[in-house]
């Protein structure tokens, strides 16, 4: 009994390493499958990943609308304080009843470590992650964005 | 048809006629030292080449793909940087041995280059215990490599040098146990009576299962005997920093880069020769025309084509497999290697006696 499982052993050692060494074979063979992007050279071919985060940016529609109500909900989601939302009240024209609303959106571009945990806190979809990764600055304060386009509002309905 | 063996032949006879013995044989000594630190020197830049590159097909990546035409020069660029950077010595080192043991691994090198056959009479030294001097001088390696571990005065490098040792040591049976078995088969140890043995076809061809087997396992003790993935425990990148080479820099750590290819070059031209027949061309059996047509194809380019075969898969080993542990290598020789290639000896011997081999 010994000696079968001895011989087992071995073939299945030799039939597991026959099939790491079929993979690294295939990708040998199949050059097509290289996902090395030469960066600086293809700039204008670019792909990136559908889920590659370069950095938070807000959606604004054609209307220069945005989803964002100020809840706040994504600066306490972010383990750095990245965002910090200023609100102000608006007052509704029609019935004079005053609405929390977002002032500035300031984004810390520098502390960012790009978790995602912002967007996945936000109630109402208003941020995303945008795929712009080329960041660099010869001014530190220009990394402190404003996410909120100027003159933008929130659109109708979102609450 | 010009052959090496013609070329050499002629250059000795040349030779003679003009100096007379002693300064012949001064002026071929010299020659063949230039040619084999020229061959040696070339490989290691196609070898790392060779490597990079494998490694970053294997892995999906590019590699090195800058430096002229497709990265080609690449390993030129790193060997001029490694030429003009210090070659420093810790001042807690033993400095003698320090300086000496990577001149020992490379010289150790050279020495096993002696008895191989490149070609058709195309050989330093055809000495009659070939195989025997190729598995006695090769285990002597390990002392450049304890040396460097031991005069580092470096936990880390004196750590990959044991493992190295208890490696090398243990690795060597099975190796020359697969030896022998073909030496059992040929009846020679001298290399070109084994090569000659397989001018009707290649003992892996010719000596059925057990051969194969020996094969298998010479294959995976030489990765073993020259410290490669998935049995680099002498160097573990991630758990030793770099073994035994820790401390080198400069050109020091790269004789010791360039001894570790030219190794694999070594052993797999040993592996070449002994199972696939040197540089015998492919023979099937009565296929005349086809035979024909093979031995047009130079037997330098046969040896070379073998031996590059072999290095390549060796590399796919390294790039594919995990590292061991430093039990489970110990078990995998004493538990399986030399068992099972002490039985495939007896196996072997027995259709040697028989005849049952073609």
């Amino acid at each position: 009994m010994f000696l079968v499982n001895y011989i087992k052993e071995v073939f299945g050692a030799i039939k597991s390493l026959a099939t790491g060494m079929r993979r690294t074979g295939y990708y040998f063979t199949h050059h097509k499958e290289i996902i090395t992007q030469q960066y600086p050279d293809n700039r204008d071919t670019l792909q990136l990943p559908e889920r590659f985060r370069g950095e938070v940016v807000m959606i604004h529609d054609e209307n220069n609308e945005h989803a964002c109500t100020g809840c706040t909900a994504c600066e306490l989601a972010c383990p750095n304080a990245t965002i910090k939302i200023v609100t102000k009240f608006d007052v509704d024209e029609e019935t004079g009843k005053k609405k929390k609303a977002i002032d500035t959106f300031v984004y810390h571009l520098e502390l960012c470590t790009f978790c995602n945990l912002c967007i996945e806190a936000c109630p109402t979809g208003a941020i995303k992650m945008d795929q712009t990764f080329e960041h660099s600055v010869f001014d530190r304060s220009k990394l402190t964005k404003k996410l909120n386009h100027d003159g933008s509002k929130i659109r109708a309905g979102v609450e | 048809m010009p052959s090496l063996e013609n070329i050499t032949d002629d250059l000795d006879v040349w030779l003679y006629q003009q100096f007379g013995a002693t300064a012949t044989f001064l002026i071929e000594s010299v020659l063949i030292a230039l040619l084999a630190i020229g061959l040696f020197s070339i490989l290691g830049l196609v070898l790392i080449m060779m490597e990079r590159k494998v490694s970053a097909y294997m892995q999906v990546r590019l590699g090195p793909n800058r430096v002229g035409p497709k990265g080609m020069f690449q390993t030129v660029a790193d060997t001029l940087k490694l030429i003009v950077k210090e070659g420093m010595t810790p001042d807690g080192a033993d400095k003698f041995l320090f300086n000496l043991a990577p001149f020992i691994v490379m010289i150790i090198a050279m020495v096993i280059l002696a008895p191989l056959a490149f070609s058709k009479g195309f050989q330093i030294w055809d000495i009659n215990i070939g195989v025997l001097f190729i598995t006695a001088v090769s285990s002597v390696s390990v002392i450049g490599i304890l040396m460097a571990g031991w005069a580092s005065n470096n936990k880390y490098s004196l750590l990959g040098a044991m493992r190295s040792g208890a490696q090398i040591v243990s690795y060597e049976l099975s190796a020359g146990l697969s030896v022998i078995a073909i030496v059992v088969l040929t009846g020679s140890l001298r290399i070109s009576d084994i090569v000659a043995s397989q001018e009707n076809g290649w003992w892996l061809f010719k000596g059925h299962i057990p051969v194969l087997i020996a094969f298998v396992i010479f294959i995976i003790a030489i990765t073993a005997e020259t410290n490669r993935a998935p049995f680099d425990l002498a160097e573990a990148e991630s758990e030793l920093t770099a073994g035994f080479h820790t401390e080198y820099s400069g050109m020091k750590f790269a004789l010791f880069f360039l001894a570790e290819y030219v190794n694999i070059f070594i052993v797999c031209a040993v592996g070449a020769t002994l199972f696939l027949g040197g540089w015998m061309p492919l023979h099937f059996g009565s296929n005349t025309q086809f035979n024909h047509v093979m031995d047009y194809i130079p037997g330098i380019v046969w040896f070379m084509g073998k031996t590059f075969f072999l290095i390549f898969v060796i590399m796919w080993f390294r790039w594919t497999f995990p590292r061991l542990r430093i039990d489970q290598l110990l078990n995998l020789e004493w538990k399986y290697l030399l068992p099972i290639s002490l039985f495939n000896l007896l196996l072997v011997t027995l259709m040697a006696i028989m005849g049952w081999h073609f």
